[in-house]
């Protein structure tokens, strides 16, 4: 089958052969990412124009929607539905592993869980950068996934948590020594700007951009992918499935035209803007410097 | 048309200056308008008191220029001292117009009633090739959209601040000149004679104090609110422009203040506000943070920060508003924090940059190894 397929993309099967489908992602995963890329999106587009608020560009912006007063509200307000997703996002987690005891979550090839072999897996696969070694094979999720995974979870935390330090600084100031008040908004620009700058170059090319998957891949909007993709790219869960005879649970619905579609459009406009916020991220940085 | 004996009352003249046609050889009108002179302020004077050199009638045609200083000594005099002496336009006329119709200063008809001042000295000083021509600024329109030329032009205040209010009238001296009331030093008692309260606070305060003791390059009111433009202290414009003013001398104090979430704020403009130099330090009465009076001394920290971040606590205050995060000495912790910020930001990037770069050229390599047909669609 991966040989009849060749390079057919889902969305370029209508008609073709009957092509598989496997489930990676579940609806509310993807519901989530596109919760979280939005809000970031209006977190990073109003918060780049404070942090380089002596650049041309951020005024006009500024001054576009109302001034910083504005600008602020904004940021507050996807801050907000960045928490609420988050949240939402460890709810989901302690219930699987608190309430449905699912074990595989925390440890084991399901498991976002650094393990010794996300080791060999990042060396190896340098190794195979510069041809001194074989392609890793992968399983569910390679090392830079669970590190984009992580890079989430912990600028989050840090990001959040400095964040809400500033709003509610007097109440902070109760528990917090003094130059902790000035170090948050180092901690949160710093971190933001790593996020932004990691997010719109390192992770659009890894995961959409890069040969392979480019212009963009679309399991995150659809939840599924090709047997040949499944197989490619995530070849240790594949012959796992395979060996167990699970393959089959995994199977779903060929992606509908209309939502592949929708789903395209979101995403490009998603990666646009955060291209163009990356090329006005760097202005203002070497910019102002 | 025969006159015998000396010529003093007006009506003589009049029979002939009276005719509204009348000119001299050259073409110059020398009709004077009877209802206007004898409305106005020398109404009662005979023609000949001010043109003494006609004696009777037939007078020849060449006259003496008529000598206002031989009443108005004092005036003449302070012209002589002025910046206007060496002026080509006649010293009198020019401001107080038509010599045959000069009311009082108080008389709206005036040339220099206060609400006409400005378009009065604005005949000469609102013309561009004559500001070009002696290195002026031409702040005719400046002041006009001033909050002074405001006062003046719409609400017809009389007591707002008009050219003569600042620079004098018949005395009028160059900035430059530590006599006049636009010098450096001069300034403030200038501006205080409206502004009297503000005055005795900026004398109080570092900068005032400096100035008395000669120091002329401390800040006096034209520097922070210009001379002729001054906006409203309230305005978001004048809030924006002032930061930098200060920032002129402080320079530190600008560069560390720059780095905080007041100022990066500030800059963007708005409906609301952060708080800028004065709305810490105080604005005319300026002290330092040494001295118990001064909003920045520790014992009043609460309450100033207060004025904006309602609830204010002690701990809160011990955030600085001009911490220093490249100073290891004077703020450590800050200092560490963004080392380490700036660490992970390089490092994490540097590293996935390479790692996605080599990835990126091994995968497009291995691609055309063994798909060359669809590379051609994406490139």
């Amino acid at each position: 089958m991966t040989e009849e397929t060749g390079t057919v993309q889902p969305e370029q099967t209508t008609g073709a052969k009957q092509e598989k489908f496997y489930v990676r992602f579940t609806l509310a995963q993807r519901y989530l990412h596109a919760v979280l890329f939005t809000s970031f999106l209006g977190l990073a587009a109003t918060g780049l124009p404070m942090r380089f608020s002596d650049n041309a560009t951020a005024r006009a912006v500024a001054s576009a929607v109302g001034g910083f007063g504005a600008i602020l509200f904004f940021h507050k307000f996807c801050a907000i539905i960045l928490t609420l997703a988050f949240l939402y996002h460890l709810k989901d987690i302690a219930t699987r592993v608190l309430i449905h005891k699912e074990k595989g979550l925390l440890w084991g090839p399901n498991s976002m869980v650094a393990n010794w072999k996300d080791v060999q897996d990042l060396i190896g696969h340098l190794r195979w950068f510069v041809g001194l070694g074989p392609k890793p094979k992968f399983d569910r999720f390679a090392y830079w996934e669970k590190f984009d995974y992580w890079a989430v979870f912990w600028g989050m935390i840090v990001i959040g948590f400095s964040g809400y330090a500033m709003w509610f600084a007097p109440f902070f100031a109760k528990f917090l020594p003094g130059w902790a008040l000035n170090a948050v908004l180092v901690v949160h620009g710093e971190e933001a700007l790593l996020a932004i700058l990691f997010i719109f170059s390192i992770h659009f090319v890894n995961t959409h951009l890069r040969p392979g998957s480019f212009p963009m891949d679309m399991v995150i909007f659809t939840g599924k992918e090709t047997e040949e993709e499944f197989e490619k790219k995530r070849t240790l869960e594949y012959e796992r499935l395979a060996k167990e005879g699970k393959l089959e649970t995994r199977v779903g619905d060929k992606p509908v035209y209309w939502w592949v579609n929708f789903a395209k459009v979101i995403g490009f406009t998603a990666i646009l803007i955060g291209l163009v916020l990356l090329v006005l991220t760097l202005i203002g940085y070497f910019g102002t410097a | 048309m025969a006159f015998p004996g000396t010529l003093h009352a007006q009506t003589d003249c009049l029979s002939c200056h009276g005719d509204k046609t009348m000119q001299d050889a050259s073409g110059h009108s020398v009709s004077v308008d009877a209802d206007h002179f004898h409305a106005s302020i020398h109404g009662s004077l005979s023609c000949s008191d001010c043109h003494t050199s006609i004696k009777e009638y037939p007078h020849p045609d060449k006259l003496e220029a008529v000598k206002c200083e031989t009443c108005h000594a004092d005036q003449a005099s302070a012209i002589g001292g002025s910046i206007h002496a060496k002026a080509s336009a006649h010293p009198c006329t020019s401001c107080h117009g038509d010599a045959h119709s000069i009311y009082p200063k108080d008389n709206p008809k005036s040339a220099v009633y206060p609400l006409n001042i400005p378009k009065t000295c604005g005949t000469c000083h609102a013309n561009e090739a004559l500001a070009k021509k002696y290195g002026l600024q031409n702040v005719y329109a400046t002041y006009m959209d001033s909050i002074h030329g405001y006062a003046v032009s719409k609400e017809g205040l009389l007591v707002a601040a008009n050219c003569m209010s600042c620079h004098g009238s018949h005395n009028i001296l160059s900035h430059k000149d530590p006599k006049s009331t636009t010098s450096r030093e001069n300034i403030p008692n200038t501006c205080g004679a409206c502004h009297g309260g503000v005055k005795d606070e900026y004398f109080s305060g570092v900068h005032g104090k400096l100035l008395v003791g000669g120091n002329t390059k401390v800040p006096v009111c034209t520097d922070c609110h210009t001379a002729h433009g001054i906006l409203q202290p309230t305005e978001a414009s004048f809030r924006m422009q002032s930061t930098p003013i200060c920032g002129s001398c402080h320079k530190d104090q600008l560069a560390t203040y720059r780095d905080t979430f007041h100022s990066q704020l500030g800059l963007l403009g708005g409906y609301v506000e952060t708080a800028r130099c004065w709305d810490c330090h105080g604005a005319h009465g300026i002290l330092p943070a040494s001295d118990p009076a001064s909003p920045v001394n520790k014992a009043n920290l609460v309450k100033t920060c207060g004025r904006c971040h309602a609830d204010a606590n002690l701990s809160f205050v011990q955030y600085q508003p001009h911490a220093n995060p490249h100073n290891r000495k004077l703020n450590p912790a800050l200092y560490f924090v963004r080392l380490f910020m700036n660490l992970l930001l390089w490092s994490t990037l540097s590293f996935f940059t390479l790692h996605t770069l080599l990835w990126f050229i091994r995968a497009k390599k291995e691609q055309g190894k063994h798909q060359p047909a669809a590379e051609e669609k994406h490139d």
